[in-house]
């Protein structure tokens, strides 16, 4: 127990010593949430919109009110003619052109179909999505609208829809983007910080000779290995509670399921996370080259574990890589504790899953370190 | 009773063969000292020695126990200091000294006592609160040879101690590990420094991963064929091709400024007469020898 203690102590100084360990530590949870928080905004709204209206009518001017309404498009240009609006698309400074044909009211009113043409910049595919989707719906809202009004003249009053689709987004009802960001977040910073800070730790000691020394001291093989993981064990706990500090003061997230039991699954994920380190402290011979196979080994987790896009629409291989990845479980965890309020019953399967994938890990980086030592 | 004894250890990196069979052994108490240019073998056989590396063939006892099959059990009784700096820059010298004292599980009152033996050899006094990077090269190594002996190993393997030391603080290192070897400690000691290596009690000269010669300094000397002659120049290179081919030369050799040369009895009238002074042979003549012998064997 005292070379444990031995190797904790010096640990926990040398942490207290390292500014750039320090800095990793407090600074990467609070500006990864405030970036990923404000920033990353999936729902895409006041997309920066041209319109080119020939017709000039109340029928025209309604339809591109229709547009401003919805908040998706911001109608900041008028264009003269096609090849201006379409130069605008071109040039980026617009995102969205609207083309209303001469003969919009004529038609209308003689109650032919009238043809709108929106031209949207699919360059960005998930602000073209939302633009697309959203024209879409107010043609079609005004169709019927227009239908209405020719069924039944005179009247204001609107007919009820046949079938009327209500839909409920359940755990965050304001579709939040931060609120479904937050818990992502947190387990990417941990996984990153875990797998970075060990690994050079490790790395450290190699390079500068002394884990050499340790090796020639009774020290044992675990003794070592729980030495080195323990404190970072605590850093992650520290950016845990960071984060959720900042989730819950800066982002209102809602706590809805157990603390409790969210910091104690959390444990599984630090601990997978560092058994990454290890393995890449195995291989890395420098810091530099520790700090740089950590980002690449962070990548699939970021964009496979449904961090970033959805799992389901991936095709079976990556769905299958990313069964690999602790990540992906914690996420769902992450997300299923602080959003949904759910426990174990329902977490079950991920936490087997997670468990499952730690004591693979684990047991590797062990195998793994042992050899480097001897 | 010996404290080291190696039977044909080799270690080979890939194709290359780093430690080429190597066999000897160490009385208890005594200072070995291992000599041999930079990439000879010698730091590889400490590592093999102490741990580090598993031997790709050969064995080796340490302290009366199978080197790979009681590894464990011996590293209480072992000591190591490795050439790179084995210290934590990031820690003070008291923290230093706490961290290996817990390592070697050394009681408090226990640990705290030899801390202060050490700080007082390494003349750390008032500086106990500096961390370790900030001190210099030769107290450093003072310092990471204190943290070495902290649990009094019975066996210390100190590689290249002194390198990168000034003189004086190099003496004083010798005085301690003097001190240590007679007080019952057995030390094998890296170095490429010829004159350190004279007060040494044995000897190995490494050359390309063998071991080409081993004794006391005299027995080493006494490999020496013929007489030892020194004549100082200002072109050692230029009158060493003068002597070429003189009757009654065995060899010569560049040393400073000054050629070095072994003459049989039949030559010694000759090279007075050019101002040569008898001399006594030094370990770098007997390695310079060596080394001639060896590379002629295995051109032939």
């Amino acid at each position: 127990m005292r070379r444990l203690r031995a190797l904790l102590v010096k640990e926990f100084i040398q942490m207290g010593r390292d500014r750039l360990t320090l800095a990793i530590m407090g600074l990467l949870p609070v500006i990864q949430l405030l970036i990923f928080g404000f920033a990353i905004n999936t729902e895409v709204k006041h997309l920066p919109t041209a319109v080119f209206d020939q017709s000039v009518s109340a029928e025209s001017r309604e339809l591109i009110r229709g547009f401003q309404s919805t908040g998706y498009f911001d109608i900041l240009r008028g264009a003269r003619s096609l090849p201006e609006m379409n130069a605008l698309v071109q040039s980026g400074k617009v995102k969205v052109g609207i083309a209303i044909p001469p003969d919009f009211q004529d038609r209308l009113r003689s109650g032919r179909q009238a043809a709108v043409q929106v031209i949207v910049d699919a360059s960005d595919s998930m602000s073209a999505a939302s633009a697309i989707s959203t024209a879409q719906m107010i043609g079609l809202v005004r169709s019927q609208q227009i239908l209405y009004q020719r069924l039944s003249p005179g009247s204001s009053e609107s007919v009820p829809l046949a079938v009327d689709v209500r839909i409920r987004p359940w755990y965050n009802p304001d579709m939040v983007s931060s609120h479904y960001m937050v818990p992502g977040i947190i387990a990417i910073v941990l996984a990153m910080t875990m797998m970075m800070i060990t690994s050079m730790a490790i790395v450290r000691e190699r390079e500068r000779g002394t884990l050499e020394q340790l090796v020639v001291t009774p020290l044992r093989n675990w003794e070592l290995m729980v030495g080195k993981i323990l404190p970072y064990v605590a850093v992650g706990y520290v950016q845990l509670t960071l984060g959720l500090l900042i989730g819950i003061v800066v982002f209102r997230i809602p706590v809805r399921g157990s603390l409790a039991l969210y910091y104690g699954l959390t444990s599984l994920h630090i601990l997978a996370s560092l058994a990454w380190g290890l393995l890449i402290s195995s291989v890395a011979k420098t810091q530099m080259q520790a700090m740089q196979m950590s980002f690449f080994a962070l990548m699939p987790s970021i964009l496979l574990s449904g961090f970033m896009f959805p799992r389901e629409a991936m095709p079976a291989f990556f769905r299958a890589v990313s069964n690999l990845l602790p990540v992906t479980f914690f996420l769902q965890i992450s997300r299923g504790i602080l959003l949904k309020g759910v426990g174990l019953s329902a977490l079950w399967p991920q936490v087997l899953s997670l468990l499952g994938l730690l004591v693979f890990f684990l047991g590797l980086s062990i195998l793994k370190f042992r050899k480097t030592i001897a | 009773m010996d404290a080291v004894v190696t039977r044909g250890l080799t270690r080979r990196f890939g194709r290359f063969t780093a430690v080429d069979g190597v066999s000897f052994s160490i009385p208890e108490g005594s200072v070995f000292g291992f000599l041999g240019p930079n990439g000879s073998g010698k730091t590889t056989t400490i590592r093999m020695l102490t741990g580090i590396l598993e031997p790709s063939d050969g064995t080796a006892e340490i302290l009366g126990t199978d080197l790979v099959a009681g590894r464990e059990k011996v590293r209480e009784n072992l000591g190591y200091m490795s050439q790179k700096f084995s210290l934590y820059d990031d820690l003070t010298v008291r923290e230093n000294l706490d961290f290996y004292a817990g390592l070697f599980n050394l009681p408090p009152a226990l640990a705290r006592e030899r801390a202060e033996e050490v700080v007082e050899m390494a003349g750390l006094s008032g500086r106990t609160r500096d961390l370790a990077g900030s001190l210099s090269g030769g107290i450093r190594q003072r310092l990471a040879l204190g943290c070495a002996i902290l649990h009094r190993p019975k066996l210390l393997f100190l590689d290249e101690p002194t390198s990168g030391v000034d003189p004086r603080s190099r003496r004083r290192f010798w005085d301690i590990i003097y001190g240590l070897a007679a007080g019952g400690t057995t030390v094998m000691v890296t170095t490429h420094f010829m004159d350190e290596a004279e007060h040494c009690d044995a000897i190995g000269f490494m050359y390309d991963g063998r071991l080409i010669a081993s004794g006391t300094p005299a027995d080493l000397k006494a490999l020496l064929p013929g007489s030892a002659w020194e004549i100082p120049s200002e072109d050692p290179i230029g009158l060493l091709e003068q002597l070429r081919g003189t009757e009654g030369l065995i060899e010569s050799a560049v040393h400073g400024r000054s050629v070095h040369l072994l003459a049989e009895t039949a030559g010694e009238r000759v090279f007075e007469s050019i101002g040569a002074r008898r001399i006594v042979p030094s370990l770098e003549d007997v390695f310079v020898h060596l080394v001639t012998k060896e590379r002629e064997a295995r051109a032939a």
